[in-house]
């Protein structure tokens, strides 16, 4: 057991294990930051939905909270206006390669966008940038769920599910850039695949993408 | 893309040498791949599939990669290459209606091949010769101011000269000595953007 710590956290003391991740101390508190990559699990944090921003007193920019381990003394602020505005825009980037439609959404209620802007006031509307074209394929090849890329934010989380505790390896990221999306092997259907319908994947996702 | 009989066979064979040079590490993914795309001219899905099985990793963790760098590509090159730039000028000037003229013509998408395998259809970036915008790069030869009309043009000579590269093309000799420059540059240009 590692050593217990004191810090800050919008004025609150907060005991937690030395080295424990900021985010997870955050969330086990009740504090809420925003976050869609983040798996307790995962030693290595992709750290790339960027929206589990906050300050940090004695680091000059904010940080992502997913990657920084807790130490003694630490001073950490949830909101300020440099770390509203980052979440601000990556939210709103994200929304721009999200199929927005959640009164028939499947995901209306629990998911995780839905959540984020409520806490946060944002709009789930985006307003400043072009919503990307994404592709309109759905697969429900699968007995037991249905993949609709169009909703995938590409957070990565049934990837690492698929790779590490369900250790099947049918879904991966492939291509990059705007194109970048998560597919199977050869991009062939999830039943021709190697998945096995466990549906860890299912769980993980944050936005209904795979429901 | 449908695979010959023969390719199967060079697959098969061929593959087994490289995989074998290599110890079994993950790390070695990108070597392996940049070998094998060396001999075989491209990666073809069969030939992934015994990779990812060598390394022991699942098939898409060696998909990811091969589709994630320009350098391999996924389709056979075909006997006619064309590459269609669209780098900031080519762009602009039109690059995209050349690219969707090939497309439409060719009946494939872009960083496909014909069933036939005549033809193979990419997008580069810039290749160095921004004033003769869109620029297509035909088997080496850099055809300029690329209209539809012009794509209808490249491949009905190939259709009727039998593949054979001697046509009119419009350039008078100063381009001539342009382009044989912007030729030399174009591999080391490429390979910047590629990597």
């Amino acid at each position: 057991m590692s050593k217990m710590i004191t810090i800050t956290i919008d004025g609150r003391k907060i005991t937690a294990p030395e080295g424990e991740r900021l985010l997870w101390v955050a969330l086990q508190n009740g504090i809420y930051i925003p976050n869609l990559c983040a798996i307790k699990e995962n030693s290595r944090p992709s750290a790339s939905c960027r929206l589990c921003f906050v300050e940090v007193e004695g680091f000059a920019a904010p940080v992502t909270s997913c990657t920084l381990p807790v130490r003694e003394g630490m001073v950490v602020k949830t909101r300020s206006p440099r770390v509203d505005r980052l979440v601000q825009t990556a939210f709103e980037l994200l929304l721009s390669h999200h199929r927005l439609e959640c009164s028939s959404c499947p995901g209306n209620g629990s998911c995780e966008l839905q959540r984020i802007a409520k806490e946060r006031r944002l709009k789930l509307r985006v307003k400043r940038y072009k919503p990307l074209e994404y592709g309109t394929e759905i697969d429900d090849s699968p007995k037991t769920f249905v993949f609709d890329r169009s909703k995938c934010v590409l957070c990565g989380r049934c990837v690492w599910i698929c790779h590490n505790i369900a250790k099947v390896g049918a879904l991966g990221f492939s291509r990059r850039g705007l194109r970048r999306a998560v597919t199977t092997f050869g991009d062939i259907p999830l039943a021709d695949s190697p998945c096995t319908e466990c549906g860890l994947c299912v769980e993980a996702c944050p936005v209904s993408a795979l429901y | 893309m449908k695979l010959l009989e023969s390719e199967k066979e060079i697959i098969s064979n061929e593959l087994q040498d490289i995989v074998d040079e290599f110890q079994s590490k993950p790390e070695n993914l990108i070597p392996i791949l940049q070998k094998v795309q060396a001999k075989l001219g491209y990666l073809p899905l069969p030939a992934m599939e015994k990779i990812a099985q060598a390394l022991n990793i699942p098939a898409v963790d060696v998909f990811g990669p091969a589709t994630f760098y320009n350098q391999f590509r996924l389709n056979p090159p075909g006997e006619h290459q064309i590459k269609v730039c669209m780098g900031t000028a080519c762009y602009m000037a039109g690059g995209n209606i050349a690219m969707e003229s090939f497309e439409r013509r060719l009946n494939i998408k872009e960083g496909e091949t014909s069933p036939d395998r005549k033809y193979s259809l990419e997008r580069v970036a810039c290749v160095g010769c921004c004033a003769m915008a869109p620029v297509v790069v035909v088997d080496d030869k850099v055809e300029r101011s690329v209209t539809p009309t012009r794509v209808d043009g490249i491949i009905l000579s190939f259709e009727t000269n039998g593949g054979k590269k001697e046509m009119e093309t419009g350039q008078g000799k100063e381009g001539r000595k342009e382009l044989e420059q912007s030729d030399r540059e174009e591999p080391q240009k490429e390979g910047e953007h590629n990597s």
